[in-house]
């Protein structure tokens, strides 16, 4: 995983609210593993019925077509689980989205994965927005170490992060070898709970 | 004595190994629920050398991508499709999992075979690489759908990582009225809440409507939870879900048994225990409900009329609404129940049981279908329960598909979907734009309306098609 420190890069507005996960990689693309996903981005909202682009879509508008900083609407990557969002956010080369709210899971997993998510509020990100509109390919920056950003106009902002994912994504770090730290726990854990519960097996 | 504790608290208590001074907890995952796209995490524990820690807390059954018109792989026309399944029964064997393959009986969504084989247990924390994990919660569990990062990092050691989440009650107090539902609750509450109306909350879902649901209704309202951005639902077991739990294949049975009523009965939320949110619902309120956009927020009465962007002030909020006006193909003003419809989909996590065949076929019986309709169950179990019950030859007769069980059309992903523009009628929980293929229009409603739908061919108050008992 890339780890995430800091990061200079065209910003893309993406108006629409409550995005759900299909619209950012559909379920018919989710038949391989190996998919061309920075292509299945948003795959329907990009290309129309015969593979052309659309024109009026954001990222089909040269300014921002190397984008990878995305200012997105409410309730961003709401609905399935399916980690492939982030993927092709990845893949097309987005390292950061903000956005007023998110699903949950696809919050949890973005970080997994390198990229890095974090909330502002609804007003903040409505002026983003109209901002990078007026100033097509205008650029942001993030420090995630120091927990700020600039806007396309200059103007900087805080945000917050859990101090957890940061360190993560600081680092490009894979949660497994950190949990295992805690092996004396889980077994522990383990144990008790074959006393408490000791009808939880499902071999039939 | 202890501080009042919600049922929530109580789960997350006992699963909670610990928590680190940044406010991360690992919690302990009594059962671990794969399906085929569990397929690459058995992959990636092979090229790790890792092992699967707990095959015997883990549990599969193929359900996404099988085909609904046969029971063999060779039923699976597309190569990638076919090879998803095909992996099951090799990954199981080879890391000792229990899971259901294709030709097994007992095969379903793994939402439906979860509770069906008492695998659902209250108390139990459960997690699922599917968002729809949340039905589980009906049964006083806390189970929430999980990325496949995570699901892998669950297979490797039984744990996951997580920040403890805002708790939410919706109390829903009343009668339901003559044909309303539990999916009609939900919808409602979610149009009521918004599509991120509980988004980092788990939802405890109480009151006296919910308390006499039965255990598939209440299936159906924590299915949906994730529709409100609930990262989970839960209802307080209560003796309803010991009836239905009990002699089921893997409930505790014997001594096990007392001891598990024992712990269970300690689980519902105490008196004075507070929640971040509460939301009351009066169940007098809630009308058969239909979707008519493409979020689950946009629901309404079936007597209701389709919104005018005219009349929104906010223009982004109007250019939102006109978009998917246009998608949806509807005339501002316009009835619901003008809408005609081109198919029909019966089935699903949310609405897949013997309860909703049943209700479906009520309406079925004696009439026609007046479109395509297709009826897809929810477990191999439950088509074999509604076929001895004789459910089959009500929507045959009526010139229904009756087909095997699956996921099917309610997320695509096994290539039963609609083509561009079509109206469909669905039992799923997601209407978003080209969930169930590109251009598909679709409207979520319960079981009873979804047949009243077929029948008629266009959206239908189900309360002037059933008679009244």
């Amino acid at each position: 995983m890339e780890a995430f420190t800091r990061l200079t890069a065209v910003a893309a507005p993406f108006d629409r609210p409550n995005t759900d996960t299909d619209q950012i990689t559909p379920g018919r693309f989710l038949t391989r593993w190996d998919a061309d996903w920075a292509k299945v981005l948003f795959h329907d909202l990009r290309f129309d019925g015969n593979g052309a682009e659309r024109p009026d879509f954001i990222l089909n508008q040269a300014p921002f077509r190397d984008a990878k900083i995305l200012v997105a609407n409410v309730n961003f990557a709401c609905g399935s689980s399916r980690e492939s969002a982030v993927h092709a956010l990845v893949a097309y080369g987005f390292r950061a989205v903000i956005a007023p709210s998110f699903g949950d899971i696809f919050f949890n997993n973005a970080s997994k994965n390198g990229l890095l998510t974090f909330v502002q509020d609804t007003d903040t990100c409505d002026r983003l927005r109209q901002q990078l509109h007026a100033n097509p390919g205008a650029e942001m920056s993030i420090d995630l170490e120091a927990q700020r950003y600039s806007g396309p106009d200059g103007a900087h902002y805080a945000f917050k992060v859990d101090s957890f994912r940061k360190y993560v994504l600081l680092n490009g770090l894979d949660d497994i070898d950190l949990t295992m730290q805690y092996e004396d726990k889980i077994a522990a854990h383990e144990t008790a709970l074959r006393t408490e519960i000791p009808w939880l097996s499902t071999k039939a | 004595m202890a501080a009042p504790r919600t049922m929530f608290e109580k789960i997350w208590d006992r699963a909670c190994i610990l928590t680190r001074d940044d406010g991360q907890s690992l919690l302990y995952v009594d059962r671990h629920l794969a399906h085929e796209g569990s397929g690459r995490g058995f992959a990636r524990l092979r090229a790790e050398g890792r092992k699967l820690r707990r095959p015997d807390l883990t549990f599969g059954t193929a359900d996404h991508y099988i085909s609904t018109k046969g029971t063999t792989l060779d039923d699976i026309d597309d190569p990638d499709r076919r090879e998803r399944v095909a992996l099951c029964g090799p990954n199981a064997e080879e890391f000792g999992v229990t899971f259901f393959t294709l030709g097994d009986p007992r095969r379903g969504i793994v939402h439906v075979v979860g509770p069906e084989q008492g695998l659902t247990q209250p108390g139990l924390l459960i997690v699922c690489g599917d968002s729809h994990t949340s039905t589980h919660g009906a049964l006083g569990a806390f189970a929430f759908g999980i990325g496949s990062t995570e699901h892998y990092h669950v297979m490797a050691t039984q744990c996951l990582w997580q920040r403890k989440p805002k708790t939410m009650r919706i109390t829903v107090d009343g009668a339901l009225g003559f044909g309303v539902t539990a999916k009609d609750v939900i919808l409602h509450i979610i149009g009521e809440i918004g599509a991120q109306g509980a988004t980092g909350h788990v939802i405890e879902y109480a009151g006296s409507t919910i308390r006499t649901m039965s255990i598939e209704e209440r299936l159906t309202v924590c299915n949906m939870s994730i529709e409100a951005g609930g990262r989970a639902g839960m209802i307080a077991p209560d003796d309803v879900t010991y009836d239905y739990l009990k002699g089921r294949p893997f409930a505790p049975q014997g001594a096990d048994w007392d001891k598990a009523l024992a712990f269970w009965k300690t689980l519902p939320t105490d008196d004075g225990a507070t929640f971040d949110r509460e939301v009351t619902i009066d169940a007098a309120d809630i009308a058969p409900t239909v979707t008519w956009g493409t979020s689950p927020e946009d629901a309404l009465p079936v007597t209701g009329a389709i919104p005018d962007p005219a009349g929104v002030a906010d223009a982004g909020k109007r250019a939102a609404l006109k978009n998917t006006i246009d998608y949806m193909g509807l005339r501002p003003g316009a009835p619901l129940g003008d809408l005609t419809v081109d198919g029909v989909f019966i089935g699903s996590c949310t609405n897949g049981r013997l309860s909703d065949l049943r209700a479906a076929a009520a309406v079925v019986k004696g009439r026609k279908a007046a479109t395509f309709a297709m009826v897809v169950p929810g477990s191999g179990q439950v088509k074999a329960q509604a076929e001895a019950e004789g459910l089959d030859r009500v929507f045959t007769e009526a010139g229904f598909e009756w087909r095997e069980a699956g996921c099917s059309m309610c997320c695509g992903f096994n290539g039963d979907i609609g083509k561009p523009q079509e109206r469909w009628a669905s039992t799923s929980n997601r209407n978003f734009v080209g969930r169930q293929g590109p251009g598909v229009r679709t409207h979520l409603m319960s079981a009873a309306m979804a047949a009243a739908a077929a029948v008629t061919g266009k959206f239908t108050d189900v309360r002037t098609l059933e008679e009244k008992t």
